[in-house]
C-alpha cells in the first residue's frame, strides 16, 4: 500500500516572456514549464490546486501573452496590477504570505526585463522558505514533504525531500509546456488587484540595452581519425588545463590570473 | 383483389414514408442553423443533379447509364404507379408508360445486380447487396401487375394466390423503395441526396445556365469576434444542419476511399468511413454495422468496426479512450480535395475535417506532433520555421529585388511564400526571377513585410493564428498597388485568391506556370527546344482541384517543346504528393509514405524528370529516397531553356513610361 498522497496547493508565477528572435510578448517558456509541471501534478494527486499569480502592468500585449498560459487549461489568473518599473518581488511575497500555498513554481529566470534569475531567491529569502533550483519532477508529496527530482548537468538527477512550503524553480530540464489553446485563453479571466507600487530604484538607475551573443570559444581539434573526432565532439565542454590554487597570497592569486589573461590575449602581453 | 389490395400498399408506403422523412428531418435539424434559400435551392436542384451531379457520375460511364436507367426508371415508375395504381387512373396511355419506366428500371437493375457479383473493396455491402433484388422486386412487381391494367392480360387473369404472391413482391419493392429511402435504408441517399443538393452549403460550386464557374473551394471564416460563436465543431449537432444532410446522402459508393491518398497509405483515415461516423453520430449508436473497408491501419493494431460509438451531443473525438472518430484520422488528412473532386453526392469532406480540426486545436490545444511549435512560430516569427522576419530577402541579396515599399506601385506583386526560407525553393524563385526579367515584366516584392499566408494555420485548425496573419497581409497589400499577384506557391495562390476575400482582401492572383504560360503566348518570352528526357507533370492539389488550373503548366511545358507524358492520376485525379493540409507536420504513422507512392506513379510513366509547380510538392517528391526521377519546377525549367527573344527591346523600352502614364 502506498502512503496516503494528498492534494496539494501551488501557485505558478508567471511572467511575460520575450520571443528570442521577433522580441514580440509570449508565455516564456520556463514559466510555462513550470505551469505544465503543476498541471502534471494535479493529475498526479486528485484534489491539488493550480492558481497562476503574476505581478506586473495590465496592457494590451502582456494581457495576450498571459492569457497564454490560461490557454494551457486554467480559468483564472491573479494579477497583482502594478505600473512599469515595479518590483515584483514585495508584491508578490506579500500576496504569498497573505494565504500561503504549499509550493512555489516559478522559471528560472525571467526573459524580459532583469532576467537576473534572482527573484526565487528574494521570494524564498523574504517568506523563510526553502528553495529548490533546477527541478525537473515532482515525485511525491507526502505530511507535507516533497520529493522532488532536480536536474543536474549533463542529465544526471538528484532527489531530494524538502518540507512544504517551498519554491521551486524550473529551467529547461522540466517537461515541455503543452499547447495553449486560443478558446479556454480567450475566456479565462484575469483577475486584477491593484498592489501598492513600489518603483524599483536600483533598476531605474540602469542602462538598459539588447544583449549581445557572447563569442564562443572555438575548440580546436587536432584529431587523426573520425573516432577521435567523434570523442572531441562529444567530450564534455570542460576546460582540461586549469590549475587550484590554494592557500596562496592574495597578490600571488592576482598575478596568477594576470598571467591566464596575458596567456588567452584577453590582455596585452 | 389487387385493386383493392393495391391502393391500400401504394398510400400505406407512402404515408408510412412520410413519417419517415420528418424523422429523418429532426435528425438533421439538430444541427446548427445555417441560412439557405430554401426555394431557390429547390428549383436549382434538378439542374444541380442533372448536370453538376452527372458530370461526376459520368465519369464511369457504365455505371452512369446504369444510374439514369434505373433512377429514372424509378422516378417514373413511382409517379406513374400513384396514378394508374394508387388512384386507379387506368389509362391505357399512363399504363404504357409505366410498363416501360419500370422495364428500364428493370434493366438498370440487371447491371446493379452485375456491380454487385463482385463488388470492388470501394462498395459497402451489409444492406447494399440487396438492393439489386429489391430494384428488379420493385420493377418486376410494377411491370406485371400494370399488365391487366393495360389490357394485355385480361383482367381477372390468374388465380388469386398469384395476385396475392405479385402484391407481396410489390410489397417489398414498396418497402425498399419507399419506406427505405426515408427509414435509413440505401434508399436513402435519393431522399438525403435530393435535398443536400438543393440545400448545399456551397451553392456557389455548382456551374450556372449563365457559365459560372462552379467551384468554391476556400474554407469558410470562423466568427471570432463573438466570444459566444462556437469554435469548431465538438459534436455531431455542432455542424450546420446542411453538413448533417449531406453526410446523409452518402451513397457509401467509396470513390473517396479509393482516390484517398492516406487510406492508400494505410494512415487510420477513410473519408468514406469517415462520413459514415458521422451519421452514426447524428443518429446516435456505434459504427458496428457499417459494411465496407474499415480504417487500413493493421499496422496500429487495427480499427474494427463496433469500437466507436457516438450520440448527437457526444464528442466525436473522445480525450481518453473511444468516441465516434479517433484524432489521428483527422489528422491524417492532407486536404487534397480528390474525395469532393470524386463524390458524386457533392459531399465536403475536407470542409468537415477541418471543422472538427479546429475544435481540436482552438478548444483542446490538441494538435500533434510538430504542429504546437509551428504553430507557436506563426505567431512569434509569422513564418512556420521560426526564422527571423528580417531573413526572409536573404536569398536574394544578390538579385536586387525592387520592394514595392519604394516603387508603391507596380504591375506585378511577386508574392514568395515561406519558399523563400527553404534552400531548394529558393532556385525556383531565383528562376522565377530570371523569367520575370527577361520578359520585361514590372515586379516588386513585399520583402520582410510579407508573412506567411496562414494557409498551414488555417488547416492545422488555428483560425486564430490565420486570421492575424490574413489580416496583417491584407493591411500590408492595402498600403501598395499592384495590378496582380504572382506566386509559385498554390498554396499562397488559393489562400490570397480564395479566401483573403472573406477577410476583405480581394486580388487578382496568378500561379507563376499562368502567368509564365501568357507571358509566353504574348510572345515576351522565347525558349530554346526541350534537349531532356520524357517528362512528366503532377499537379498540385491546391492548383488544380482548388483552382481548376491543369492547363497552363501543359501549355508551358508544350511551349517547352516537351511533351508530356502523363501519369494515370492526373488533371483532376492527380494525387496528392502528401504536403499538404499540414498533414508532413502531424505525420500520422502509416505503412507507406504518400510521396514515394507519388513517385512510384512517375516512375510508371518512365519519366525521368518530373515538372512540378509547388514547394511542398518540390519538398516531398524530392524527399523520396532513391527516387527514379529528377524533380524540378516548372520556372526552373523555363529559367534554363529562356534564350533572348526575337524582338529585343520593344517591351523593355516602352514598358515602363506607359505604366506610369496610365495612373
Ligand atoms: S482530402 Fe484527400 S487526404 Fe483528405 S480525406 Fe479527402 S482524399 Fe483523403
Ligand atoms: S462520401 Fe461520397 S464518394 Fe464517399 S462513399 Fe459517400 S457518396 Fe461515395
Amino acid at each position: 500500500m502506498r502512503p496516503e498522497q494528498q492534494g496539494v496547493e501551488v501557485a505558478v508565477l508567471v511572467s511575460v516572456g520575450r520571443h528570442p528572435i521577433t522580441g514580440r510578448a509570449r508565455r516564456a517558456d520556463q514559466d510555462a514549464r513550470g505551469l505544465e509541471l503543476a498541471l502534471g501534478l494535479e493529475r498526479q494527486l486528485p484534489g491539488s490546486r493550480v492558481s497562476l499569480l503574476h505581478a506586473g502592468p495590465r496592457g494590451e500585449e502582456s494581457e495576450a501573452a498571459l492569457r497564454g498560459y490560461l490557454g494551457m487549461g486554467l480559468e483564472t489568473l491573479t494579477l497583482l496590477e502594478q505600473a512599469e518599473g515595479a518590483d515584483a518581488i514585495p508584491a508578490l511575497a506579500e500576496h504569498l504570505a497573505a494565504a500561503p500555498p504549499q509550493l512555489v513554481i516559478t522559471g528560472a529566470r525571467a526573459e524580459r526585463g532583469e532576467g537576473s534569475g534572482l527573484l526565487p531567491y528574494a521570494l524564498a529569502e523574504r517568506l523563510g522558505w526553502p528553495l529548490v533550483n533546477g527541478l525537473a519532477a515532482v515525485e511525491r508529496v507526502e505530511n507535507g514533504v516533497a520529493t522532488l527530482l532536480q536536474a543536474l548537468p549533463r542529465g544526471q538527477r538528484r532527489r531530494l525531500k524538502v518540507r512544504l512550503p517551498a519554491i521551486v524553480s524550473v529551467d529547461g530540464a522540466a517537461p515541455v509546456a503543452r499547447q495553449s489553446a486560443f478558446g479556454p485563453a480567450r475566456r479565462a479571466e484575469l483577475e486584477a488587484t491593484p498592489v501598492a507600487a513600489e518603483p524599483d530604484r536600483e533598476l531605474a538607475q540602469w542602462q538598459l540595452a539588447p544583449a549581445r551573443k557572447r563569442p564562443k570559444r572555438l575548440k580546436v581539434i587536432k584529431a587523426a581519425s573520425a573516432r577521435d573526432r567523434f570523442k572531441a565532439a562529444a567530450a564534455k565542454a570542460e576546460g582540461g588545463g586549469g590549475q587550484v590554487l590554494a592557500d596562496v597570497t592574495p597578490a600571488q592569486g592576482a598575478e596568477a590570473i594576470l598571467k591566464l589573461l596575458r596567456e588567452e590575449g584577453v590582455l596585452p602581453r | 383483389m389487387l385493386e383493392t389490395l393495391l391502393p391500400i400498399l401504394i398510400f400505406s408506403a407512402l404515408g408510412v414514408a412520410v413519417i419517415g422523412a420528418w424523422r429523418r428531418v429532426r435528425l438533421w435539424r439538430q444541427g446548427r442553423p445555417s441560412a439557405v434559400p430554401l426555394l431557390k435551392g429547390l428549383a436549382a436542384m434538378p439542374r444541380r443533379y442533372l448536370v453538376d451531379l452527372h458530370h461526376v457520375v459520368g465519369r464511369d460511364k457504365v455505371m452512369s447509364n446504369t444510374h439514369v436507367a434505373t433512377a429514372g426508371g424509378f422516378v417514373a415508375a413511382a409517379v406513374l404507379m400513384t396514378l394508374v395504381h394508387g388512384l386507379g387512373l387506368a389509362n391505357p396511355w399512363l399504363g404504357g408508360l409505366l410498363l416501360l419506366a419500370s422495364a428500364t428500371m428493370f434493366v438498370g437493375s440487371l447491371f446493379v445486380a452485375r456491380r454487385r457479383r463482385n463488388p470492388p473493396a470501394r462498395l459497402s455491402r451489409g444492406p447494399w447487396m440487396r438492393l439489386p433484388r429489391s430494384l428488379m422486386a420493385f420493377s418486376l412487381g410494377v411491370f406485371a401487375i400494370t399488365l391487366p391494367a393495360v389490357g394485355i392480360l385480361p383482367a381477372g387473369f390468374g388465380h388469386w394466390l398469384l395476385g396475392l404472391l405479385l402484391a407481396a413482391v410489390v410489397a417489398w419493392g414498396l418497402a425498399e423503395m419507399v419506406v427505405g429511402m426515408t427509414w435509413g435504408g440505401p434508399m436513402k441517399h435519393a431522399f438525403a441526396g435530393a435535398l443536400h443538393l438543393a440545400f448545399h452549403r456551397r451553392p456557389e460550386r455548382f456551374s450556372t445556365k449563365a457559365g459560372g464557374e462552379g467551384r468554391s473551394t476556400g474554407l469558410k471564416a470562423l466568427d471570432l469576434e463573438d466570444p459566444s460563436a462556437p469554435l469548431g465543431v465538438e459534436t455531431p449537432a455542432d455542424f450546420t444542419w446542411n453538413q448533417l444532410l449531406g453526410f446523409d446522402a452518402c451513397v457509401q459508393c467509396g470513390r473517396c476511399e479509393a482516390v484517398c491518398p492516406a487510406f492508400a497509405a494505410g494512415q487510420p483515415l477513410n473519408p468514406k468511413k469517415l462520413i459514415q461516423d458521422m451519421v452514426v453520430g447524428m443518429a446516435g449508436g456505434s459504427d458496428a454495422h457499417y459494411a465496407g473497408s474499415p480504417h487500413p491501419s493493421q499496422g496500429l493494431g487495427g480499427k474494427p468496426v463496433g469500437e466507436h460509438h457516438g450520440t448527437p451531443h457526444g464528442p466525436i473525438v473522445a480525450r481518453e479512450g473511444k468516441a465516434l472518430v479517433d484524432a489521428e484520422t483527422l489528422w491524417s488528412c492532407t486536404t487534397c480535395r480528390a474525395c469532393v473532386e470524386e463524390c458524386p453526392m457533392m459531399i465536403e469532406h475536407v470542409d468537415a475535417i477541418v471543422d472538427m480540426r479546429r475544435f481540436l486545436t482552438l478548444e483542446r490545444g490538441e494538435t500533434p506532433n510538430k504542429a504546437p511549435e509551428v504553430l507557436d512560430n506563426l505567431i512569434a516569427t509569422d513564418n512556420p520555421g521560426g526564422f527571423a522576419p528580417g531573413a526572409r530577402m536573404h536569398w536574394a541579396a544578390d538579385l536586387d529585388l525592387p520592394l514595392i515599399a519604394d516603387l508603391q506601385q507596380v504591375d506585378v506583386l511577386l508574392w514568395l511564400g515561406d519558399g523563400a526560407f527553404d534552400m531548394r525553393n529558393q532556385r525556383t524563385l531565383r528562376a522565377l526571377v530570371k523569367v520575370l526579367r527577361a520578359a520585361g515584366v514590372d515586379f516588386a516584392v513585399l520583402g520582410n513585410e510579407e508573412r506567411d499566408s496562414g494557409d498551414v494555420a488555417r488547416r492545422l485548425g488555428d483560425e486564430a493564428t490565420f486570421q492575424s496573419l490574413a489580416r496583417r497581409n491584407i493591411a500590408t497589400l492595402a498600403q501598395y498597388r499592384f495590378q496582380h499577384i504572382v506566386t509559385c506557391d498554390p498554396h499562397s495562390f488559393h489562400v490570397l485568391g480564395n479566401e483573403y476575400g472573406e477577410l476583405g482582401g480581394h486580388y487578382r492572383v496568378y500561379h507563376h506556370s499562368t502567368y509564365i504560360a501568357e507571358l509566353y503566348e504574348s510572345g515576351r518570352l522565347a525558349f530554346r527546344p526541350w534537349k531532356g528526357g520524357s517528362v512528366t507533370y503532377h499537379d498540385p492539389c491546391y492548383l488544380g482541384r482548388y483552382n481548376g488550373e491543369y492547363e497552363a503548366p501543359r501549355n508551358v511545358l508544350r511551349a517547352l517543346g516537351i511533351q508530356v507524358s502523363e501519369m494515370e492520376r492526373s488533371g483532376f485525379r492527380s494525387r496528392c504528393c502528401g504536403g499538404g493540409g499540414g498533414a508532413p507536420i502531424t505525420d500520422i504513422p502509416g505503412k507507406r509514405r504518400i510521396p514515394d507512392m507519388r513517385m512510384n506513379d512517375v516512375e510508371a510513366t518512365g519519366a525521368s524528370l518530373v515538372a512540378v509547380g509547388c514547394p511542398q510538392c518540390t519538398a516531398m517528391l524530392e524527399g523520396v529516397v532513391d527516387a527514379g526521377a529528377e524533380v524540378r519546377d516548372i520556372a526552373e525549367l523555363v529559367a534554363d531553356a529562356l534564350v533572348a527573344r526575337p524582338a529585343v527591346g520593344a517591351f523593355d523600352a516602352t514598358r515602363r513610361p506607359q505604366a506610369e502614364e496610365v495612373i
